[in-house]
């Protein structure tokens, strides 16, 4: 049942993905050039959504379902943030396309996005690699 | 019936993503997408050569079930509720045809003139995917995160490391963009 559950997260997030066109390597490309506020739209508005949503669950202290703590703990910090940042921009610049959107296309039927996620996992594995010689 | 085909406004979009973000929160979970790459790697047998995968990855196995939605969702979206045509700013569509010779914008959601499945015979595209997914999966890792881990997740949760990460995204996308397309595609 709980997988059931979600898989329909999965399949309502690869719809709003596909269809607010933030799958699209034209809306990516558009973002970069500041040609339209559509991308920083949806960004922001699920921003400001999400600060004001989190904000609520702490100060109120709400469990997830099963009485569990929500899992908002905060990321290592470090330079790594800013290095590896830029080198997934540089990526998602490049492909149009981020690790959700990969599979939303695949499974429109974007066939080259197979390779953009097999290359997607030899980045990680390669990461996993040389991740203790890295700054 | 038209509102179905047509694509849906940033303001229901981002909303919705951030549905997203809270029904995983409640379900005990947290959303990112890129993690599920690393999951990949160990189911592959990546914990063999190091041991950033040597982790219990059937934990993880609720992550891959989202991205088998994803696929679905997919699929469901391009077949049945969309035209599959991304109309974007004029000006952008112009610049993308005069100077990369990219006339699709307009007529596909994706340029065929990259992503059609018969340009994957063309070495230079296969060189482009397999490179910008390689920087796509390496710097996720590498940054703790991807769009939704950071940008969405992280920054939602005020998170200076989120943040610094996102400053990196868009440093390497405009970088991308701006200095290396022309080199690249020009």
């Amino acid at each position: 049942m709980r997988y059931f559950i979600y898989l329909l997260v999965g399949v309502f997030f690869g719809i709003v993905m596909y269809k607010s066109e933030a799958a699209s390597w034209f809306r990516i490309y558009e973002m970069f050039e500041f040609g339209a506020f559509h991308m920083y739209g949806i960004i922001g508005s699920a921003l400001v959504l999400g600060v004001i949503g989190i904000q609520i669950i702490k100060r109120n202290n709400i469990k997830a379902l099963g009485g569990q703590e929500m899992q908002l703990e905060p990321k290592a910090k470090g330079i790594h943030n800013l290095i590896g940042g830029i080198v997934f921009g540089l990526g998602w610049a490049l492909t149009g396309a981020c690790p959700g959107p990969m599979y939303v296309l695949a499974g429109a039927g974007y066939y080259s996005m197979l390779v953009v996620i097999g290359g997607a996992l030899l980045g990680t594995f390669v990461y996993g690699l040389v991740r203790d010689r890295l700054p | 019936m038209d509102y179905i085909y047509e694509p849906w406004p940033w303001y229901v979009s981002g909303p919705l993503i951030a549905l997203v973000m809270f029904v995983l929160l409640f379900l005990g979970k947290k959303f990112g997408m890129s993690s599920n790459l690393a999951t990949m790697c160990s189911i592959g047998g990546a914990g063999k050569a190091t041991d950033f995968f040597r982790f219990d990855w059937k934990q993880q196995r609720w992550n891959l079930t989202v991205v088998l939605g994803a696929v679905i969702g997919g699929f469901l979206a391009s077949q049945y509720m969309s035209n599959n045509t991304v109309d974007i700013n004029p000006g952008i569509a112009e610049k993308l045809s005069e100077d990369y010779d990219i006339e699709s914008a307009g007529d596909a959601y994706l340029p065929s003139e990259i992503f059609a499945a018969d340009q994957l015979g063309d070495p230079f595209v296969l060189a482009i995917l397999i490179l910008g997914g390689f920087m796509v999966g390496f710097g996720a890792r590498y940054a703790g995160g991807c769009t939704s881990g950071h940008a969405i997740s992280g920054l939602s949760n005020l998170q200076l490391p989120s943040l610094i990460a996102v400053i990196g995204f868009f440093i390497g996308g405009l970088v991308m963009v701006h200095l290396l397309y022309p080199l690249i595609f020009g």
